[in-house]
């Protein structure tokens, strides 16, 4: 494994390889979700008085959280911009800054979790909350993976190699990101 | 990779090496991230599953022909006995052998070959996709140890059936169905990706998109649509996991969830799932039929482009197998309606292979007589699909043994009958070895005839209102009229007769691949860019240098050339 094979190192298409793959990767993860969400729509629609357990959900914590995601970003666009420039360096730092992002959702996220948990909104409570804690869960463990991948890109990029690995999972964080934009009006929003 | 000295692979790095840079036996074999030794290991356990999937209906087939009596090799099948054998039976059959054979092994083996590469462009991922697949067919297999056995909600698993202990019996069972479909649909998307990827950017220069062969082309269309079905599922199995451990009530009408839900999640999924084998079964048989019978294949642009437009019908035709699930029927007529559109591209496949044939000089060698079986029984299985594809025909023919019979006239093709094509026609590249005709014929006619003789019964029996999910007819007076029973014993004496025959082919491969005569790079004199590789390929493919491509796959019997055949990457 000392060589790598030459079908690793071409493009016939002019995109690199790594980054056709996030995209495909992010294909398959947007039925996923959209599976989710169009489950989620569907009993939505056939269900009004859900607006009665919505309005216990924490608007505001929400809108923080998604204030954090999209600030995380802008990080993760930074650091594209310091890898294109092949500063691995700099690039690390805005990485491990879009990781502290992804801290703070989580920590808000479990604050929430908490506070409601405590005033009787679990699990199983109905099926609006079991849509809420599963969306979200979902979600948040698509925040952790992306986390964790951006700590070893981060190790890699601080001694300048792999550089091109910044911009995949900055790809992959903003997909993420995305997701939650959809997650937080039709869970938090929509009365 | 595993080297510490703990490890009980220990033994296998120690032994003494004859040759310098060649890797240990399981570094070689198991441990390998060459996409041939990958496609083997997806390959060897399909087929030990098809064995599965195999001893199950034949134990669950005597239960019907024979009710109580003692089955050889598995006793007195009870109630729950039949419901775990009919579940495993269908799941592995689809999940655990026609999906791994059709697309991962033959996929792995032969995309970079067929490419003129050395190999994929994520090859550590394409090992740890076989990894994850091993796992979840250990985890389905070992769901037979566990208390309450082995899942019995079908492989369709509807909820509450599949949702609740107190209907399902096997609590931990069907967690354990659900775990391991959930992680070979991990797999899949790992392997898909790959795929995808791989033809996209590692193509040899000068292969165009239209000078790639018909069955990449299959397998790359496949890949995608298994990739775009399959999200909503995985979102389906995660609320269905929750339903069964945590107590929610996505599909519980009662907690505010609705079951037929599931039924929208498994079908978006699982319908096309179906165009997710058939179309490598038809890349398989375009191969087969061009180089048999020495003709360019007949409109390769239409063939393709009929894949593409299947592929996304098949998006549009899911609500079918829910026509008595209480949908309103004004959606029934819209979903009759796209599934009568979708066999025209089918149709027109088929129809095109035809006319490859029309005029060709054919040799009936066995892998064109599995090609040509597949295009003869496929037919069978899409003719009959008209009568359940219509809302008004299937209300009557819904869950009866018609719907069995057809189904399994379109798998049975697809996984098997040119599964068996591929085999045989790359049998010399994969082992440098060739295979026996007369064995092969043999195997060929005692497979082909008992099929016949188990799915044609069934569709009287189905036709007369059998209904498919009873374990013992001898309680329904109406399922036990004249004849009805002589039928099913009918059924299941071809399905042993069947089973009897597969061993045929299996000493036919296994001996060949140590004792069949020696084959030559090309023995079939074919066009396709794998045959330029020495048999079998060693590590890297083609040792002199990847090749350059000059014209398409199918260039047979060129008026202008002495030679019947025109490699791609001959030069002028």
């Amino acid at each position: 494994m000392s060589t790598r094979p030459i079908a690793t190192t071409r493009a016939v298409t002019g995109i690199p390889t790594g980054r056709l793959a996030v995209w495909w990767i992010i294909a398959s993860e947007i039925v996923i979700f959209g599976g989710v969400l169009g489950s989620y729509i569907m009993h939505r629609l056939g269900h009004p008085e859900w607006a009665h357990q919505s309005i216990h959900t924490n608007t505001w914590a929400g809108a923080f959280n998604t204030l954090v995601l999209l600030t995380s970003s802008l990080c993760a666009v930074l650091a594209h911009q310091a890898a294109e420039e092949g500063d691995g360096k700099k690039a690390a730092r805005f990485l491990y800054l879009t990781v502290l992002g992804g801290l703070t959702f989580l920590t808000v996220k479990g604050f929430e979790w908490r506070s409601e948990i405590h005033h009787g909104y679990t699990l199983t409570s109905n099926t609006f909350w079991s849509f809420y804690y599963m969306a979200a869960g979902l979600h948040g463990l698509h925040v952790i993976a992306g986390m964790v991948l951006m700590l070893f890109v981060a190790a890699d990029a601080r001694q300048g190699r792999e550089l091109q690995r910044v911009e995949n999972v900055g790809l992959y964080w903003h997909f993420v990101d995305i997701v939650w934009i959809f997650l937080f009006p039709l869970l938090y929003i929509a009365k | 990779m595993r080297e510490t000295t703990e490890s009980p692979q220990h033994s296998h790095e120690d032994q003494p090496q004859t040759h310098h840079e060649r890797p240990g036996f399981f570094r070689r074999y198991f441990w390998s991230t060459d996409h041939k030794i990958i496609g083997f290991q997806y390959l060897f356990t399909g087929m030990a599953m098809a064995l599965v999937g195999g001893f199950t209906v034949y134990a669950f087939r005597m239960q019907l022909a024979f009710p109580g009596q003692s089955v050889p090799g598995w006793g007195r099948v009870t109630a729950s006995d039949y419901n775990a054998l009919v579940t495993t039976h269908g799941s592995v059959m689809i999940f655990w052998v026609a999906m791994p054979v059709l697309i991962a092994a033959l996929g792995n083996y032969l995309i970079p070959l067929m490419i003129g590469c050395d190999d994929m462009v994520f090859p550590r991922i394409n090992r740890l996709s076989y990894q994850l697949f091993l796992i979840s067919a250990l985890v389905l297999l070992g769901s037979f140890l566990v208390q309450g056995g082995a899942f019995g909600g079908a492989w369709t698993s509807y909820p509450p059936l599949s949702a609740k202990p107190q209907y399902n019996l096997t609590p931990a069972g069907a967690s354990l169905w659900l775990g391991a479909v959930a992680l070979e649909f991990v797999a899949f998307l790992l392997g898909g990706i790959n795929f995808v990827t791989t033809v996209m950017n590692s193509r040899a220069p000068g292969m165009k998109m239209f000078d790639i062969p018909i069955v990449v082309w299959m397998i790359i269309i496949a890949s995608i649509l298994f990739m775009a079905s399959v999200g909503p599922l995985v979102a389906g199995a995660v609320m269905l996991l929750f339903d069964q451990l945590a107590g929610t009530g996505f599909f519980d009408p009662a907690k505010g969830g609705d079951p037929v839900l599931w039924q929208h999640l498994f079908w978006f999924f699982g319908h096309p799932e179906v165009y997710v084998v058939m179309l490598p079964a038809f890349g398989i048989v375009a191969e087969v039929l061009t180089v048999f019978s020495r003709k360019k294949l007949f409109a390769y642009k239409t063939v393709l482009y009929t894949a593409v437009g299947t592929g996304v019908l098949s998006f549009f035709v899911w609500a079918h197998h829910q026509f008595i699930a209480g949908i309103d029927p004004r959606m029934a007529n819209i979903f009759s309606l796209t599934t009568l559109l979708i066999s025209i591209p089918v149709a027109e496949m088929m129809f095109v292979y035809i006319a490859t044939l029309y005029g060709g000089s054919i040799r009936l060698a066995t892998p064109m007589l599995w090609a040509i079986a597949f295009i003869a029984e496929f037919l069978l299985g899409g003719v009959t699909g008209i009568f359940l594809g219509s809302a008004g025909s299937d209300i009557y023919f819904h869950d009866t043994y018609f719907v069995l019979a057809h189904f399994h006239y379109t798998f049975f093709p697809i996984a098997f009958i040119s599964v068996f094509a591929a085999l045989t026609h790359w049998f010399p590249k994969m082992y440098g070895r060739l295979m026996s005709e007369t064995f092969g014929k043999v195997h060929f006619w005692g497979t082909i005839i008992p099929f016949n003789f188990i799915f044609i019964p069934l569709f009287f029996l189905g036709a007369r209102g059998d209904h498919r999910r009873i374990y013992d007819y001898s309680n329904f007076p109406d399922s036990m009229r004249a004849g009805m029973q002589d039928l099913r014993v009918l059924a299941t004496l071809s399905l042993v007769v069947l089973l009897a025959f597969q061993v045929v082919f299996l000493i036919n491969y296994f001996y060949s691949i140590f004792f069949g005569p020696k084959a030559p790079e090309n023995p079939w004199r074919a066009n396709t860019l794998e045959w330029v590789a020495p048999s079998p390929p060693p590590h890297g493919n083609f040792p002199e240098g990847l090749p350059n491509v000059y014209r398409g796959p199918y260039e047979y019997s060129h008026p202008d050339r002495v030679e019947d055949f025109w490699p791609q990457n001959e030069a002028g």
